[in-house]
């Protein structure tokens, strides 16, 4: 492994000027949970890691407002320990407890899992339907990007030479919502997506008709992709079996997943379809008991 | 710690190492794993995959568990590793320890010091975990050879014998 340096910075702008400076020689890192493993593999190299846990500003979850701010560094174990955080937000939790094995979630950070922008990240879809915004700080200032545009391919993303991820941000989800992530492995825990799925929908006040959904599919594109096509179709449906199968059709519509060692083509939108109509139910049952 | 940017120069990394304060020199993409081993020659903490699947490398970091492997010797700058070397009261075996032999849950025994570092951290958040919640805690922790049964039969054992209330008549 190429040697590189060690760097802790304790402000977001000594971070940027470290990584404006270096370029692509060096990187931000939280969990290093991918990081490492990339860089022993020998899929780049670096000159320098840059560890944002000393920047307080990435370390921070909040609950503001009815909405959530994890900073980019927070690792998954804090989210899903914070009792507010886990009962306003389950989708959420859903992903966050089923990143690794325990010892990876006592390290790996939502942020540092949409970074990676891995097809598969579990992290990214539950983000998505929540129409999560990614805070960005770079050499230029600030600049938001939604989660949904934050992934451009397998591994590559929106920010540009200096700038980071500070944080994300969930706005406060509208009354009568739910959300759940669910996805495919062959084992019980600690593997890759062959397919994930994460649902959203909010109810009118009779509970008989849906009035915003989102679904968003994860290990069947370049990136994690909102399926917009089925989120169209769910508006000013009744949330019944039927409407969900229908979805869950429309979705895998909307996929254009891969053969490779983990699974088929045919496997995958058999998935989706799968998966859709089940994180809609269970999205819909959250959407029936939240306040 | 000193912040340096040349690729080659050493970290100075202080920590307390199972109750007991620790200092070395660190290449900054040294693991955690290999200052442990190398750097204080506790080599109790074992490599197996080198890549955070296995879990045979597993410390607690300021009482969370983590792969070792994938924490770098810098980071634990003013922190608190627990590794299994510290596990064991002076004279006796930990109750986990105590229980992996009797239920003799350790064939080559290369993943047990992860398992009870692991498993310990458990027992200490939850005391009277149901086996399913024990499987699920130990999933980053892999064994090829016992099929995992007798880990999950003693981590149950160790809990109970743990939840006993303490004998009368003490001192």
């Amino acid at each position: 492994m190429h040697p590189f340096s060690y760097v802790a910075p304790r402000t977001l702008d000594e971070a940027v000027e470290i990584l404006d400076r270096r370029g692509e020689r060096a990187r931000p890192f939280a969990g290093a949970t991918d990081i490492l493993v990339q860089l022993r593999a020998g899929r780049f190299e670096l000159d320098a890691l840059v560890d944002l846990k000393a920047v307080p500003e990435t370390t921070a979850l909040s609950l503001d407002g009815g909405g959530l701010r994890i900073g980019a560094a927070v690792p998954c174990c804090e989210i899903y320990e914070d009792a507010a955080v886990r009962a306003a937000f389950p989708g959420l939790i859903d992903a966050a407890s089923l990143i690794g094995g325990i010892q990876i979630q006592s390290r790996a950070s939502l942020g540092g899992n949409l970074c990676n922008a891995s097809p598969s990240a579990d992290g990214v879809c539950p983000l998505i339907v929540h129409s999560a915004v990614a805070k960005l700080r770079g050499p230029e200032g600030e600049r938001d990007a939604s989660v949904e545009s934050f992934c451009t391919g397998p591994g590559a993303n929106v920010l540009r030479r200096g700038e980071l991820l500070v944080e994300i941000e969930l706005p406060p989800p509208p009354e009568r919502f739910g959300a759940a992530y669910q996805r495919f492995i062959p084992r019980n825990e600690m593997d890759i997506a062959v397919a994930g799925v994460a649902s959203a929908v909010a109810l009118d006040e009779d509970g008989a008709a849906i009035v915003s959904a989102r679904l968003a599919l994860a290990a069947v594109g370049p990136t994690p992709i909102l399926a917009e096509r089925a989120s169209a179709f769910l508006m000013g449906k009744p949330p019944t079996t039927e409407t969900f199968a229908e979805a869950g059709k429309i979705a895998a519509s909307e996929a254009s997943p891969i053969a490779d060692m983990r699974g088929t083509k045919e496997h995958r939108l058999q998935l989706i379809e799968t998966l859709t109509r089940r994180t809609l139910a269970v999205a819909l049952a959250r959407a029936r008991t939240s306040r | 710690m000193t912040q340096q940017e040349a690729p080659v120069r050493k970290i100075t990394v202080a920590c307390d190492v199972n109750g007991y304060p620790a200092e070395f020199l660190a290449a900054p993409h040294q693991s955690l794993l290999e200052a442990l081993r190398e750097a204080m020659g506790l080599t109790g903490t074992k490599e197996g995959c080198n890549d955070g699947n296995c879990g045979a490398c597993t410390v607690a970091l300021d009482g969370r568990i983590v792969d070792s492997c994938l924490v770098l010797a810098a980071e634990a700058d003013g922190k608190r590793v627990d590794t299994i070397e510290g596990m064991a009261p002076p004279n006796g075996l930990h109750p986990l320890q105590q229980a992996f032999l009797e239920e003799a849950a350790l064939q080559c025994g290369i993943c047990t010091p992860g398992f009870l570092v692991a498993a310990k951290a458990l027992l200490e958040r939850e005391p009277e975990p149901d086996e399913h919640r024990i499987r699920l805690w130990l999933a980053g922790n892999l064994c090829r050879c016992t099929g995992y049964d007798k880990i999950v039969r003693a981590v149950q054992r160790a809990s109970s014998e743990m939840s006993k209330p303490a004998p009368a008549g003490g001192a």
